[in-house]
């Protein structure tokens, strides 16, 4: 294995495009180290990307919306208030990664880019339409955060692509996210289901919504009928019905050691409830 | 020994909490583990093992793995001892696979290198060439009919005629007549029990640092619960004598059972007779999951008949454990327990051992007994709730007491189990008004606890302090029980007593610390000593005073004349005998070498409330107590960490920790997020009553308490869930899915 | 394979070491710089027991490599006392009976030691959730809790009298 501590993303990339074999970024290393350790991925190129200048900054925007660099742990988004006021729903999903520990280490980016179904900051930004900027020998590009997991440990980067940071809109006035993870404990889980909901209200009424699932299927699922079902309601109890069965709906999980498809499918339905009711009171309070 | 020659009252050290002695070295990092060894030229091992449930080991090609860089020793299972029978042969066995790998994991060979990273690297390329067998890991499949045959021919002539030769020992035990007493009952309730395989979870993996030379002499460091039986055991495999062995145990990282027996520590003896240099072997946290023991998993069915005022008429149970691929499910341990807390004039009780392709099981605090507890508390809970009866009260009325001849056979002497069941009634939980969607449960358990093997000597310094030498291991906070008892008997202060963890070969053989045994027996062992080293000062000062010796008594750590006829002397201190001792005879040491037989069995009563979440099934624990009697508390705070340890780890079976196997018989779970042990987020507040009743086998009355806190909570757990999601719930754990499942079918049927 | 050249601070000493591009700090601290106060009880970022600070931060010293420590400031469990006087943490510990077998007590008393820093008034969710990524399986995590908020209380009033 060999070691790079790349200054600039150029060098980063060009570094991932000229690499033999095996290659892996190096955020918070809280999947590459256990992947190196359990013996599942050794990588033969390591580029640590934590000495390129800017990736530990989170940064507002001109037009209000964000950019989290590439090395911003969680402990440092939930320690950042004005962050955590616009995207609480995506702040808290990030905030459920692991342990105190790992959140002292643990980045968005990896987490998007490890391409595990069950990450949990994953649903929260593909409900926040979040995106990725892109750089690598296609020049810098923008991805949408659903188009970058295609596959369990598999994404849409490109060999000599890399992520060079997390994009998030401004929040709009009215606008409110929540994300919810099903654990059998209460905490050192990883997710059975996780539901992100990201919504605008008018007048107490649902005007935009967008539901995201997340280990109910190989990758997150933005479901556009679980929106439809409360988009035009105040969230009243049939909208919850509609909404709940349209989550179930969309999953297509597996039985494995963590959950049945059954028991997935119906935790689907409880979360995606129970995370738009937080969403939603969230954005009546943004709106007062 | 009787009652009357128990102390019960009038301690000055012991039923305090004073700092334990190895304190600051533990918080500081001082204290060496298993892992904290290193030796000069040390080289370091792997282990391969085997990917599949159940296969023939065609070839072990080595060549590759030999020509790799760092590489100093291979072995596999022809490096060790033949000659071997018994359970010799099956630790053998179990330690390196022979001929069959029989459980993913199992090791096939080993390697030592000169640094962790090559001799990992270098056990990838051996190269093994397996031929797959069928394989099975459920209890009762093992059992049917066509399953595939873990080892012909390994079963005992207790097992019936006509089983499948996976069920390799069977018991029966009980008293009275069952079909009688059932056909008396008012409501007979049978139901059928499952529990999975749980992992005594401790949290330092096994490590050990051998050295063996040419000249034949051995050294071997590890973490174990029992160096004595490591060197038992090791010098056998290694076909050398046990006394050329000299094993010295770490501080232990935790054990609960599991720490009893060896699985590297052969391997890295092995290695190092090849490499003529220190072999250091550490497991990962999977090794320790997928090879070191977990517990049995079980198959139960219990029936219990009783009459409308609470009164059990009969009590049967059937109990198919399976133990992994060898004989040693503790299934008549499982028997035995299950109806001990009831006066029972009709019981019966069978236990079948089973083999699976599983890894060995090794004890876990209490083994056998929880799984019982949870079948037959889940069947008593049932009938109160049938009957409309209060579960204390139905408990109380069919306790067993003093004189009770127990449901395993002999006769009980003193016990506390009415006390710990009246201190939960009137303890405020068990009346404290619940929430909707809670439920409250209880349970009893029962424990018999061990003596064994116990030496120990106690050597008075010149300035009169203390040091004692026990063997075996601190697990919990033993040595501060064992200088406060020593404290007592000497009447020196605590601070002025060293207690030390020996060598092999500093002291006679000592068992394992299990059973619930060191504060008993060593604490047994330590008074004694104590009291043989005070007779010996005793001497000392007569001869000084040329009185006779049994005219002397010792008072608050000074000799004084027994009465006004011995004379007139002035009380002569400890500090002031032992200044002298060179010259008035020699050291003065104490010793007690003995296997003390009195143990005196326990009994716990805990009471639990959950709350189930009826959209997910998922249960919290929001309060729980734990009744026990410890006989006597020596140090209370760490009998309250036992009580509280125990329930614990009891919560987490209940809940989540689960062995779960793939089809394929591979091991899914093998790292900690995902054996679900309970985190800090998970639990309440564990609260915890101390009852005691002296046991009349122990000169304070003491009892163990490490092991009885692990046997009620599944059941009292199960009690409150049942009640708390309106079904009754008859399989651990007790997952979100599955009480999820259980109460989606209760509403559809 | 070549190893790499490291410069780091360990408990305010200046520390160099050679290690490979695989060795996590962990294996560093313990293998080559023998402060086996840090435990491995998983090695995969699950029990705790090898936490470290990284620049103040708690983290799993078995998820970062030894490489990752140029030029940061590591604290170990080794530096938690000032010489023979211990932490006021290290002392409740003791006298809570808060450890049984002590191996995941190093990992507790470090992460306790950066909460307490971080909040000096935690609930006792607080803590609970702040510990929930060290395992302990003797205790039941009951005298741990009792004695981080009591150590708590004694400093915010240590405090107040300094005040
Ligand atoms: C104990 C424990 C608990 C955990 N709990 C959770 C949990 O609850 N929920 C959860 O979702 N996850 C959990 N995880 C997994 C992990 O912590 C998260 O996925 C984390 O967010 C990964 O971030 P990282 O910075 O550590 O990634 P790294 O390990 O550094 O990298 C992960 C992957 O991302 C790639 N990568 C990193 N940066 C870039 C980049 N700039 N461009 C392209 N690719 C990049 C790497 O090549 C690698 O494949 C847990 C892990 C542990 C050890
Ligand atoms: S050893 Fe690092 S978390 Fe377990
Ligand atoms: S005291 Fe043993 S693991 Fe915590």
């Amino acid at each position: 294995m060999h070691y790079h501590t790349p200054a600039s993303f150029d060098e980063a990339a060009a570094l991932a495009a000229s690499a033999t074999g095996i290659t892996r970024f190096l955020a918070g290393g809280t999947d590459v180290l256990v992947q190196l350790r359990a013996d599942i991925v050794t990588p033969d190129t390591l580029i640590d990307i934590k000495h390129i200048a800017g990736v530990h900054d989170i940064i507002q925007m001109p037009n209000g919306g964000w950019q989290i660099g590439i090395a911003v742990t969680g402990a440092e988004m939930t320690e950042h208030p004005a962050l955590a006021a616009a995207w609480p729903g995506v702040v808290e999903a990030m905030d459920l990664v692991g342990s105190t520990q790992i959140q002292g280490r643990a980045t968005l980016t990896g987490n998007l880019c490890n391409g595990s179904p069950a990450a949990d900051s994953v649903p929260a930004m593909v409900a926040a339409d979040a995106s990725v900027s892109v750089c690598g020998p296609k020049g810098a590009h923008k991805v949408a955060v659903l188009d970058i997991p295609t596959a369990p440990g598999r994404t849409s980067l490109a060999k000599g692509e890399m992520v060079t940071a997390i994009n998030l809109p401004a929040r709009e006035p009215g606008g409110g996210d929540a994300y919810l993870r099903f654990i059998p404990r209460t905490e050192m889980d990883i997710a059975v289901v996780g539901c992100g909901v990201n919504l605008r209200v008018d007048g107490g009424k649902i005007t935009h919504a967008r539901v995201s699932l997340g280990a109910v299927a190989p990758t997150v699922l933005l479901v556009g009928e679980a929106a439809d079902a409360i988009i035009g309601s105040t969230l009243d109890d049939a909208a919850l019905d509609r909404l709940a069965a349209a989550a179930s709906a969309a999953c297509n999980p597996i039985d494995d050691k963590r959950g049945t498809i059954e028991f997935r499918i119906h935790v689907a339905g409880v979360l995606a409830r129970r995370t738009a009711k937080i969403a939603y009171d969230r954005a009546i309070a943004a709106g007062e | 020994m009787s009652l009357d020659d128990v102390k019960t009252s009038g301690f000055k050290y012991v039923g305090t909490s004073p700092d334990r002695p190895d304190g600051v070295d533990k918080v500081t990092g001082r204290a060496k583990f298993g892992a904290d060894a290193y030796a000069a030229g040390m080289l370091h091992g792997a282990i391969v093992r085997s990917p599949h449930a159940h296969a023939r080991i065609i070839s072990i090609d080595t060549t590759k793995a030999a020509a790799a860089e760092g590489v100093k020793a291979i072995v596999t299972r022809a490096d060790f001892h033949t000659d071997l029978s018994g359970e010799n042969w099956n630790i053998m066995e179990n330690v390196m696979a022979g001929d069959t790998a029989l459980y993913d994991g199992h090791a096939v060979a080993a390697i030592a290198a000169t640094s962790v990273l090559a001799a990992r690297d270098a056990a990838k390329l051996v190269e093994v060439t397996y031929e797959i067998l069928p394989h099975v890991t459920d209890v009762d499949e093992a059992m049917a009919q066509g399953a595939p045959i873990i080892r012909a021919g390994a079963a005992d002539n207790s097992v019936p005629d006509g089983l499948h030769p996976n069920v390799v020992r069977y018991h029966e035990s009980g008293h009275g007549d069952v079909d009688a007493g059932f056909a008396e009952a008012d409501l007979v309730i049978e139901d059928h029990f499952r529990t999975e395989a749980t992992h005594q979870g401790y949290i330092e993996p096994h490590a050990c640092l051998g050295t063996l030379g040419g000249d034949g002499k051995g050294e071997m460091w590890c973490t174990t619960q029992g160096h004595w039986n490591v060197q038992k055991i090791c010098s056998a495999l290694l076909g050398m004598e046990t006394s050329q062995l000299r094993v010295t145990a770490s501080e232990i990282g935790g054990g609960f059972g599991g720490k009893t027996t060896v699985f590297i520590e052969p391997v890295a003896l092995a290695l190092s007779r090849i490499a003529n240099r220190p072999v250091k072997i550490v497991m990962s946290r999977s090794e320790v999951f997928r090879a070191s023991g977990p517990t049995s998993s079980t198959s139960m069915d219990v029936k219990i008949g009783m009459k409308k005022d609470g009164t059990i008429t009969a009590a049967k149970g059937v109990f198919r454990l399976q133990g992994g691929a060898f004989p040693s499910a503790p299934m008549e341990f499982t028997a035995m327990c299950a109806f001990a807390p009831y006066n029972l004039s009709n019981v019966k009780q069978i236990g079948y051992d089973v083999m699976a392709n599983r890894p060995k099981q090794a004890a876990y605090r209490a083994p056998g007994s929880p799984m019982a507890a949870f079948a037959v508390e889940s069947v008593i809970d049932e009938l109160c709730k049938e009957l409309g009866l209060d579960p204390i009260d139905t408990r109380l009325k069919n306790a067993s007491h003093e004189g009770t001849k127990a449901s395993y056979g002999p006769t009980f002497q003193r016990i506390g189990l009415v006390e710990t069941l009246e201190a939960a009634k009137a303890h405020p939980h068990y009346s404290a008004p619940l929430k909707p969607g809670q439920g409250r449960g209880i349970s009893c358990g029962f424990w018999f606890n061990f003596g064994g093997e116990t030496s120990v000597s106690l050597a008075l310094s010149m300035d009169g302090s203390a040091q004692i030498v026990v063997g075996t291991p601190d697990i919990g906070g033993s040595r501060a029980s064992m200088a406060l008892m020593a404290a007592e008997e000497l009447g020196i202060p605590y601070e002025n007593i060293r207690c030390t963890i020996a060598d092999t070969a500093s002291l006679g053989y000592n068992e394992v610390s299990h059973g619930s045994r060191v504060t008993y027996a060593s604490g047994l062992a330590t008074i004694k000593a104590a009291r043989d080293a005070v007779k010996k000062l005793c001497g000392r000062a007569a001869a000084k005073w040329g009185i006779d010796p049994e005219a002397v008594d010792w008072v608050d750590g000074c000799a004084v004349p027994s009465g006004p006829n011995a004379g007139d002397f002035d009380p002569m201190p400890i500090a002031e005998i032992c200044k002298r001792m060179g010259s008035t005879g020699g050291p003065i040491v104490g010793h007690f070498e003995a296997s003390p037989e009195g143990a005196g069995v326990s009994f716990a009563t805990h009471i639990v409330d959950a709350e189930v979440d009826p959209e997910t099934g998922k249960t919290s624990i929001v309060r729980y107590t734990v009744v026990q009697d410890a006989g006597k508390a020596i140090h209370p705070a760490y009998v309250e960490g036992q009580y509280q340890g125990g329930a614990a780890q009891g919560i987490g079976w209940a809940l989540n920790e689960e062995y779960i196997y793939g089809k394929d018989g591979r091991l899914q779970n093998d790292v900690f997020l995902d054996y679900r042990i309970p985190v800090a987020s998970d639990l309440p507040m564990i609260d915890t009553v101390i009852v005691e009743v002296p046991n009349p086998g122990h000169p304070y009355g003491v009892r163990g308490v490490g092991e009885t806190s692990i046997v009620p909570p599944m059941a009292a757990i199960a009690n409150a869930v049942s009640q708390a999601a309106g079904v009754r719930m008859t399989e651990l754990p007790m997952s979100p899915p599955r009480v999820l499942k259980a109460m989606d079918d209760a509403k559809g049927g | 394979m070549s190893k790499i050249h490291v410069t780091t601070s360990v408990n305010g000493d200046a520390v160099e070491f050679l290690c490979d591009p695989r060795e996590t700090l962990l294996d560093v601290l313990r293998d080559r710089l023998h402060l086996t106060g840090a435990k491995e009880g998983c090695g995969t970022g699950d029990c705790g027991a090898c936490s470290v600070t990284l620049d103040g931060r708690l983290v799993c010293s078995c998820l970062v490599l030894g490489a990752e420590a140029e030029g940061h400031e590591i604290g170990t469990i080794e530096g938690i006392a000032n010489g023979e006087e211990l932490h006021p943490l290290q002392q409740k510990f003791i006298e809570h009976a808060a450890l049984q077998c002590g191996i995941c007590t190093p990992g507790i008393l470090v992460a306790t030691k950066a909460l307490l820093e971080k909040n000096p008034d935690p609930t006792e969710t607080e803590v609970r959730y702040w510990l929930a990524g060290n395992l302990c399986r003797c205790t039941g995590y009951d005298k741990i809790i009792r004695a981080v908020m009591d150590t708590a209380a004694d400093l915010r009033s240590d405090m107040k009298e300094a005040t």
